[in-house]
């Protein structure tokens, strides 16, 4: 070989490095979401887009990713539109190298269409906390995860409370629980369990369906300030819950006998209505604020590096958090995937293996910097849905703050885990699925 | 509460609904009128001057951040009414004159793409956050009269009514007694026959525009101070639609008085027989109403009637 020849195939093999070597390095793990930073639910949908985003960014920049390989982020706008959600999810699924590792619809609407294609395409849906409730059973749905409390649980949770203020379970008798919910899947989700509940305890139910995107209400709320229910619960969403805040303001329904969904606790909701919403009242699974140890360090590691995703001074808002513990617990998961498997090259079926033996303990959200920021979760193979707990929180409308008015509830289980079972095994039936055996 | 009294609370609220749908309802005949075509965009044109007047009013927007001042409401009510003006020579020179010789359903797909448009660049240049709309006007139900009579009414409602009546006078008065106004209704009837006359078709699409823009300035004040100015503020639309099948798509007299029908039938229909079936129903409702109408009197209550002769 002469020299010049011998020179070429240096040069070769030098520029050719680079390649090998980010090849051997080249395994990403595709985190894809669908955001909504569009549309008319957009003001909710950004800032969960947001802390995803941050979430990610910070992990890439202070640890190089999830135990050293880098996470890549797919995202794809929904507009919170079904349609436009199925066809994302279709786009985005099996992005290289990794392909998607779990999908986090943010929609009831579209977890309801991707649920049967989870299953066939094998990728876990982690539905935090929305979605089809009855998924909690994870004999009939192995693929479809809604921890850390479903709207059923939630829904039990939140007439705890309402009894506690009352005296008692045995109080709610004769008492009016009113629902105000979204015309939609999502609104109707808790309909069933409150019908239960009011069998069982003796009050009177009645629910007043809003269509979308709820602007217009005044019919609703004349007929509640007609028929003067002792509470008022709302499963509502975007315009829908600041519109009905400042209705039920005006017709001086008393704000502490008015409790939303957690998707109607953010300050979206209540800042459109001023001092009008001063006492309203929302269910929480995590906490409100941006001063906890993980929001200190998006903002030194993401958002001094001019990489944050929002406004600064908006970390630590409800819905940011929302979306911060929703991507915190899919980390977790491939995390615990990682460690089953003992690879780092995980795939969409390990990742599912992750989340069904999840484990997030307090000590660990200490760890990862959220110390009291929420409960610990234990997954397994039968209970997808965790512990279901569920908490109250308060608006403080001169303060501008959220602040934890009650202990964490536990469902009634005695209510909710017969519904689960009639409805996944409806489920399974309808879709010949053989539930499968948990041992 | 007595039974009859719930009933004139229903049916007061109906019509001040109906006066909140008319509001938008009158932006779309002020253009179908002038021009025959049915502007898709008058929802976002609302949602647009809404963005504009919050952007001048709060410290968090574009003009602040410019200026380093606010502007106070006297102020910025006209700055945004100047916003529309500029807004409608804009679509006029970029849309509507390469237009004029086509079909009406052309010029109806092109403001279909014009209220992505303009929808993509409130996006772009406000955000899509909330943005809680305060010029003062009383919010809440009217202590008076709730404490005197047991009576529900929304303050922010009758400063609407109020404003409505006001606006329809001003616009009754531009339309028939100005020289203008009736260079607008010449155009209504016959472009090329206008043209003809001496009439500026170019002029008179930006007038009829930058009216509509002011129109949906008023209704976007108004819906924006009752929820906030967001982008659900477009799809009130809507709620205008069958406003216009009811009264008549060249009527400003039809827009009032068909707001003021389907505000109280969608009341009545949703508190009294929306329980029987589930609830939920004034949506749709509106419209079979307003199919109703169409029945009995094709081109609506207030419309012109359509001859054609062989």
């Amino acid at each position: 070989m002469n020299l010049r020849k011998l020179t070429g195939v240096a040069v070769a093999a030098v520029l050719a490095l680079p390649m090998f070597a980010s090849h051997a390095n080249a395994y990403e793990l595709v985190i894809p979401t669908l955001d909504y930073r569009t549309g008319p639910y957009a003001p909710n949908g950004i800032p969960l887009a947001n802390a995803y985003s941050d979430y990610i960014n910070l992990l890439n920049e202070r640890d190089g990713g999830i135990e050293g390989v880098k996470i890549k982020h797919v995202d794809c706008e929904t507009g919170y539109n079904t349609k436009k959600g199925v066809e994302c999810y279709e786009n985005i699924k099996n992005t290289a190298p990794s392909r998607a590792l779990a999908i986090q619809p943010f929609s009831t609407g579209i977890t309801y269409q991707l649920i049967p294609k989870s299953a066939v395409d094998e990728i876990p849906i982690f539905s935090m906390g929305y979605g089809r409730t009855s998924a909690a059973n994870g004999k009939v749905f192995p693929w479809v995860f809604n921890f850390p409390a479903t709207y059923w649980s939630q829904a039990t949770a939140l007439v705890q409370y309402i009894a506690d203020q009352e005296g008692g379970m045995a109080s709610l008798k004769g008492k009016k629980i009113y629902l105000v919910y979204h015309n939609s899947a999502y609104g109707k989700e808790p309909i069933r369990t409150l019908e239960a509940l009011a069998e069982k305890y003796g009050f009177e139910y009645r629910g007043l369906p809003v269509d979308h995107p709820g602007q217009e209400q005044k019919a609703t709320w004349l007929q509640i300030r007609k028929e003067r229910p002792d509470w008022v619960l709302m499963w509502g969403w975007g315009v829908m819950n600041q519109v009905a805040i400042k209705e039920a303001a005006s017709i001086r329904f008393p704000m502490d006998r008015f409790i939303g969904v957690w998707w109607s606790g953010s300050e979206n909701d209540v800042l459109p209505a001023g001092d009008a919403a001063d006492g309203y009242l929302s269910g929480a699974f995590h906490a409100a604020g941006g001063d906890f140890a993980l929001h200190d360090d998006i903002r030194k590691h993401v958002y001094d590096k001019g990489m944050g995703a929002g406004d600064r001074d908006r970390i630590g808002e409800v819905l940011y958090n929302r979306g911060l513990v929703a991507v915190m617990w899919t980390v977790e998961a491939i995390r615990n995937a990682m460690k089953i498997h003992g690879t780092k090259e995980v795939t969409p079926a390990m990742v599912r293996d992750g989340f069904e033996s999840l484990e997030v303990d307090e000590a660990r959200l200490a760890e990862l910097g959220l110390k009291d920021f929420t409960y610990g979760i234990k997954i397994t193979c039968e209970n997808h849905e965790g512990p279901g707990r569920v908490a109250v929180q308060q608006w403080d409308a001169k303060a501008k703050k959220w602040s934890m008015v009650s202990k964490f509830y536990d469902p009634l289980r005695e209510i909710t885990a017969p519904l689960i079972e009639e409805d996944s095994m409806a489920y399974a039936k309808e879709n010949n699925v053989t539930p499968r055996t948990c041992s | 509460m007595a039974f009859d009294l719930f009933l004139l609370e229903v049916v007061i609220s109906g019509l001040m609904t109906g006066v909140m749908y008319a509001l938008v309802a009158l932006g779309f005949v002020l253009i179908f009128k002038a021009s025959g075509v049915f502007n898709f965009a008058q929802g976002v044109l609302a949602l647009f001057a809404a963005l504009a007047l919050y952007d001048f009013l709060a410290e968090d927007g574009w003009f602040f951040a410019v200026f380093g001042f606010t502007l106070p409401v006297w102020l910025a009510i006209p700055a945004t009414a100047l916003i529309m003006i500029l807004l409608a020579w804009v679509i006029e020179r970029a849309v509507l004159r390469f237009l004029v010789k086509q079909e009406e359903i052309i010029l109806f797909m092109a403001t279909i793409g014009l209220a992505f448009v303009l929808e993509g660049l409130g996006d772009l240049l406000f955000g899509s956050d909330v943005k809680p709309l305060d010029i003062g006007i009383p919010q809440g139900a009217s202590d008076w009269l709730l404490d005197n009579f047991n009576l529900y009414v929304e303050k922010l409602e009758i400063v609407a009514a109020a404003t409505a009546a006001v606006l329809v006078t001003a616009l009754a008065i531009f339309f028939q007694k100005t020289r203008v106004g009736r260079a607008l209704r010449a155009v209504a009837d016959d472009h090329q026959a206008a043209l003809s006359v001496g009439i500026s078709l170019d002029k008179i699409w930006v007038i009829v525009w930058s009216v509509s823009g002011i129109v949906a300035l008023v209704a976007g004040i108004m819906w924006g101070s009752k929820s906030g100015v967001q982008f659900s503020l477009s799809l009130i639309a809507l709620k205008a639609l069958p406003v216009l099948i009811l009264g008549g798509f060249t009527s400003v007299p039809g827009a009032i008085v068909g707001g003021l029908i389907i505000g109280v039938g969608e009341k009545v229909a949703e508190v009294y027989v929306g329980p029987l079936v589930g609830g939920a129903i004034e949506n749709w409702f509106a419209y079979v109403l307003a199919l109703g109408f169409l029945l009995f009197r094709p081109q609506g209550l207030f419309g012109e009637r359509i001859i054609e002769r062989v």
